[in-house]
């Protein structure tokens, strides 16, 4: 499974990059996978102010559908629109063209409260086993 | 030893499944691949081209004997007397109570002998059932554990099997014919579950390997799993038993009537007669959204804000790019007067009514 350096992961399989005091976020490779082909997202509307681990969008595969929580507290400035009609670019490229919201961040602090990229890598080693 | 309650059964291909990385999941106590490539991949590969699926699961069962003398005809939903030879037929089997315990599809071998094609749940049950309703002028075998079967279908099945099997262009919409196939004498019938031209293959159990890896030299087939069945099946308005036909649905609100023959005798037709009488409670609609979003197995029908039934299936439509589904809904609600969603209490989807199938560019009668 393809894992980002330098992004901070949660344990429901979101990942953020942080540049400045703005998070872009997205889900990861394990979860796409996970998913299987995506059909569908609901995505948050831009302006929504959200909780961290508060949910932000919903998301359909041909066999499931799940809930995506805010990695981070903070304000939605931009939803990347195109996954409306293409939801497939999250299976394709879930860390570059299937981002899904960016949040201005509220609390940096919150930071503490996510995983490095080695320390998810662990997680799903755990869950392989 | 460890002791673990039914293990999940495996096909002749488990083997084969997992090297070409399928992702497997449990079945009607079987452990089948659901996807290989991907759901949407294997969806396209069997619209456009043409997929081979396991499907050894599913049960068969041998009768000899006269249609009516056997009992065969009285098990049986369908009609089955004036069948002529080496055809198909669709039907089911009710409980006493009209109940649906399965359907099935038979196949006259020759004027006094049959194949039943059932199922992959509890066959062995269904094998004692038989066993029990068939009488002594009749004899019975089931072949499930030494049929392996495959399903090849698509717009170019024909084209890919010529080359095994030269005669294969002969075979019409549901009906079969004895080939040889590898040096094995196996029935091919033109049937399927995909809404596209395609053939089942019922080949040895012990030899399927043989057949799978042959079919997969060709660059053309490549294999699909029951994810993309069941989307396929849906584009077409199938059954699912389970699912859209089940024990608590009558055939009269599944929308079975074609395949339920009222002048002969059948087990479970006194208790239709009787639904029949006093009228049915529910029917089976068939729907579709504005959005991407999948109405779901198990989601509620709305009218307006009244509840009024239950989704039997759903899913996102590739070829619609939009959800479609069906479900069982109170009779005497007016459908057309009012606004229709489906969901759970909150984040419900608006549908509209239609008519299956849903996707109508098959190549099922090329």
């Amino acid at each position: 499974m393809g894992i980002e350096d330098g992004l901070l992961y949660t344990k429901e399989h979101e990942w953020i990059n942080i540049e400045g005091n703005v998070a872009i976020v997205g889900i990861t490779d394990y979860a796409q996978s996970a998913l299987g082909d995506i059909t569908f997202i609901e995505l948050p509307e831009a302006g929504v102010e959200l909780e961290q681990f508060e949910q932000m969008a919903s998301i359909e595969s041909v066999k499931a559908a799940n809930d995506i929580f805010s990695p981070i507290s903070g304000k939605v400035i931009e939803v990347n629109s195109l996954l409306n009609e293409k939801p497939e670019l999250i299976n394709r490229s879930c860390y570059e063209k299937g981002w899904i919201a960016k949040i201005e961040i509220a609390d940096m602090n919150e930071k503490a409260n996510l995983m490095t990229a080695q320390e998810y890598n662990k997680l799903l080693e755990s869950l392989d086993g | 030893m460890i002791n673990t309650p039914n293990p999940l059964q495996e096909t002749p291909l488990y083997s084969e499944h997992v090297k070409l990385k399928a992702r497997m999941v449990p079945f009607a106590g079987w452990s089948m691949p659901v996807q290989y490539e991907g759901i949407l991949a294997e969806y396209e590969q069997t619209r456009r081209a043409v997929a081979v699926f396991d499907t050894t699961h599913m049960g068969e069962f041998i009768i000899e004997g006269n249609a009516r003398e056997s009992g065969l005809d009285r098990i049986v939903t369908q009609r089955i007397a004036d069948m002529p030879l080496k055809t198909c037929r669709y039907g089911a089997m009710l409980n006493e109570q009209g109940g649906i315990s399965d359907d099935l599809i038979v196949y006259r071998i020759s004027m006094d002998k049959w194949m039943v094609v059932v199922n992959a749940a509890d066959i062995e049950k269904k094998a004692e059932y038989f066993e029990r309703k068939l009488t002594k002028q009749s004899r019975f075998k089931d072949v499930s554990r030494e049929t392996g079967k495959l399903d090849v279908q698509g717009p170019l099945s024909r084209e890919v099997l010529a080359d095994l099997v030269p005669a294969i262009h002969k075979l019409d919409y549901f009906t079969f014919d004895d080939f040889d196939l590898l040096g094995y004498k196996v029935i091919i019938s033109r049937t399927g579950y995909t809404g596209e031209l395609g053939y089942e293959i019922y080949f040895p159990w012990d030899k399927l390997t043989v057949l799978w890896q042959e079919l997969l030299k060709n660059k053309k087939i490549k294999p699909a799993g029951l994810g993309a069945r069941d989307v396929l099946r849906l584009e077409m308005g199938y059954s699912l038993y389970g699912q859209d036909l089940s024990l608590t649905i009558s055939p009269l609100e599944a929308g079975f009537h074609l395949f339920l023959d009222f002048e002969k005798d059948f087990i479970g037709k006194e208790a239709l007669l009787k639904q029949k009488q006093s009228g049915v409670k529910r029917k089976m609609i068939f729907f579709a959204s504005d959005s991407r979003q999948s109405p779901r197995h198990h989601f509620k029908i709305f009218s307006d804000d009244k509840e009024i039934g239950m989704v039997t299936s759903g899913t996102f439509s590739p070829s619609l790019k939009k959800g479609i589904g069906m479900g069982l809904v109170d009779r005497t609600v007016d459908l057309k007067a009012k606004k229709l969603y489906v969901g759970e209490n909150k984040n419900r989807i608006m549908v509209y009514l239609t008519q299956r199938p849903f996707y109508k560019n098959g190549s099922l009668r090329n």
